[in-house]
């Protein structure tokens, strides 16, 4: 089996790492059983059932080292959870090709299985009846952590988490936000190498969010987790992950630094003025975003950017000027909109 | 693992402590009509059916309470909700076999079980006053039984559960192998009263030895060969069973399609 990161080779030169995650041509296709509505169509699937194929995940490829934080974005439906899923082995690939840690993920190995976590949100896995330490208990027993490590690592969750006063309750008598905290502290309490998070902070008021925020990007340094996060909250992507990957329609459009994100898909840049005076023909210079007596947001196609501000600076007198990419939320959502293929 | 899951499970038992005690209840007044109507018609008989006295009767059907309440098993119902709103996503990801989690779950319930039963089995036996009395060796050889009996209805439950990855339905099913089960296991009544071909038909099938097997050693209704002969079905029955479960889980996994989560 191959060890996923670098390593030192005896002449004293460096490896190259092998992905914690990669992936070969991927897909999966759903067989889904259709029919019109209505009795006629409900009795002619008796005897003939239509099946529908749909391409959930075309071939995609892509790599994630070790130690790396990844953002997998893309809308609903775009084949994100589906990935994920034949990630963990949850899901029998229908072509192509992944490995986790060395592993392929659909024999699920419980080697490979040891060593990497799921988390979904919203989702319970603890004991609803129960109070989180009998179900971290379990968790102690099916990845065997040592019986003197374990005490210090669900001491360590308590206070990073502020759990306690919350481990010791039935599980049913928490809110969502406490839910999710100890649920995500029993997920990492064996410190998978791999970890992906499906929308952990989903339905989190916004506390909640960055506290379980910091604690993901905490213990992925500490331990050197990689991790591949899919969120519908930018401001969960923008605070993790310096990479994203976008998904659309089951194809990979982009995979790259965030940063770049917008001078990939965004044709467009804004432009904040401030001037004593603003000029009353604003349209003339882009499109008006937000304006008042003094300071203006436009949008101005990125080809056009440079002279755009020239003529503004030539034309008002201008106190001060900012050009910008635009906000990822707006580069996101033109993205998706739009249904723009890589 | 196993003994982490079976604390858990007791634990969780212990919270449902009185719903517990009601279903074991239900468990007996099941038992307790069948007991009364073939104890009726022995006596109006004679004395005996096929070989049953009227006391051989009340001592079947007081085994027959601790055989049932520790032959539960996991249900195809649980199945079909696991598969139809993806429940089972956790379990899959954990590295251990989801047959082994569920297993021990269920067999941590048994204790609880056994603890309620011993003050039902004193008023029965109080009330009904069996003249039947096991020798210690028949009621550990029973003890095991009904755990090893557990076990096989366990993997026959289980394989059936799993049709749920091809139909999301395998409770309609179980359904019509439970209406058989109870023919022919031995749950209705013993399977000597009923007609030769219902005999023949049980022998070539493994419900018996989760019921009837049992019973009989408890009861005094057969010797040693008879008991190693329980025990030999019972062990070759689940290990048949429960390698075709493992061919078919290696089929059902891929068929998995975690919908609902």
């Amino acid at each position: 089996m191959l060890r996923a990161g670098p390593s030192s080779a005896q002449d004293g030169s460096t490896i190259p790492s092998v992905p914690a995650v990669s992936t070969h041509a991927l897909t999966k296709t759903y067989r889904v059983p259709v029919r019109e509505p209505g009795l006629r169509a409900s009795l002619r699937s008796l005897v003939r059932r239509e099946i529908r194929e749909v391409e959930a995940v075309k071939p995609i490829d892509f790599a994630i080292e070790p130690g790396e934080v990844v953002g997998f974005l893309g809308p609903n439906g775009a084949g994100k959870t589906t990935t994920l899923k034949m990630l963990t082995g949850l899901l029998y690939p229908s072509g192509g090709s992944a490995s986790v840690l060395g592993f392929d993920p659909a024999r699920r190995d419980n080697a490979m299985l040891r060593r990497i976590a799921l988390i979904m949100g919203n989702r319970n896995n603890l004991d609803w009846d129960l109070p989180a330490l009998d179900s971290y208990e379990l968790q102690r027993a099916i990845y065997e952590i040592p019986a003197d490590v374990y005490p210090r690592r669900v001491d360590r969750f308590v206070e990073l988490l502020d759990l306690g006063g919350l481990v010791d309750k039935p599980v049913r008598n928490l809110s969502l936000g406490e839910r999710m905290k100890v649920e995500i502290a029993g997920a990492l309490l064996h410190h998978p190498e791999v970890l992906f998070l499906d929308e952990p902070t989903l339905g989190l008021d916004i506390t909640m969010q960055q506290r379980i925020r910091t604690f993901i990007r905490d213990h992925s340094l500490d331990t050197g987790a990689s991790v591949l996060l899919t969120s519908h909250y930018m401001a969960d992507i923008v605070a993790l992950c310096e990479r994203v990957i976008v998904i659309h329609h089951g194809q990979i459009i982009y995979d790259g630094p965030l940063r770049r994100l917008a001078e990939r898909f965004a044709g467009y840049k804004t432009i904040t003025v401030t001037a004593e005076h603003l000029s009353p023909a604003l349209d003339g210079y882009g499109e008006v975003m937000v304006a008042d007596q003094t300071v203006a947001t436009l949008r101005v196609k990125r080809a056009e950017v440079s002279a755009v501000a020239r003529r503004m600076l030539a034309d008002m007198e201008v106190l001060d000027i900012e050009i910008s990419d635009p906000p990822v939320e707006d580069v996101i959502a033109e993205v998706f909109s739009s249904g723009v293929d890589g | 693992m196993y003994w982490a899951e079976m604390r858990l499970s007791f634990q969780r038992t212990l919270q449902y402590r009185v719903a517990t005690a009601f279903s074991l209840l239900g468990f007996i007044i099941e038992p307790i009509v069948y007991l009364v109507v073939w104890k009726t018609i022995a006596e109006a008989q004679g004395g005996s059916i096929a070989g049953y006295s009227a006391d051989d009767f009340v001592a079947y059907y007081i085994a027959w309470t601790l055989v049932r309440a520790m032959n539960i098993a996991l249900t195809p119902y649980v199945w079909d909700g696991r598969i139809q709103r993806g429940r089972m996503n956790d379990h899959l990801t954990k590295p251990f076999h989801l047959f082994h989690r569920d297993l021990a779950s269920f067999a941590a319930w048994k204790p609880f079980w056994i603890m309620w039963w011993i003050p039902l089995a004193v008023v029965l036996v109080a009330v009904f006053q069996p003249t039947v009395r096991p020798s210690v060796i028949q009621f550990l050889a029973f003890f095991i039984a009904v755990w090893t009996g557990f076990i096989l209805r366990f993997v026959i439950l289980y394989l059936l559960g799993l049709i749920a990855f091809w139909t999301t339905r395998a409770s309609a099913l179980f359904e019509i192998v439970v209406t058989a089960e109870l023919l022919l296991s031995g749950r209705l009544v013993p399977l000597d009263l009923m007609p030769g071909w219902v005999q023949t038909l049980a022998a070539w099938l493994p419900f018996q030895w989760t019921f009837q097997g049992p019973i009989e050693i408890v009861i005094g209704r057969t010797d040693l060969t008879g008991t190693l002969a329980v025990f030999g079905w019972q062990v070759v029955w689940t290990a048949g069973l429960g390698a075709l479960l493992a061919f078919v889980w290696s089929r059902a996994i891929r068929r998995y399609s975690a919908v609902g989560a």
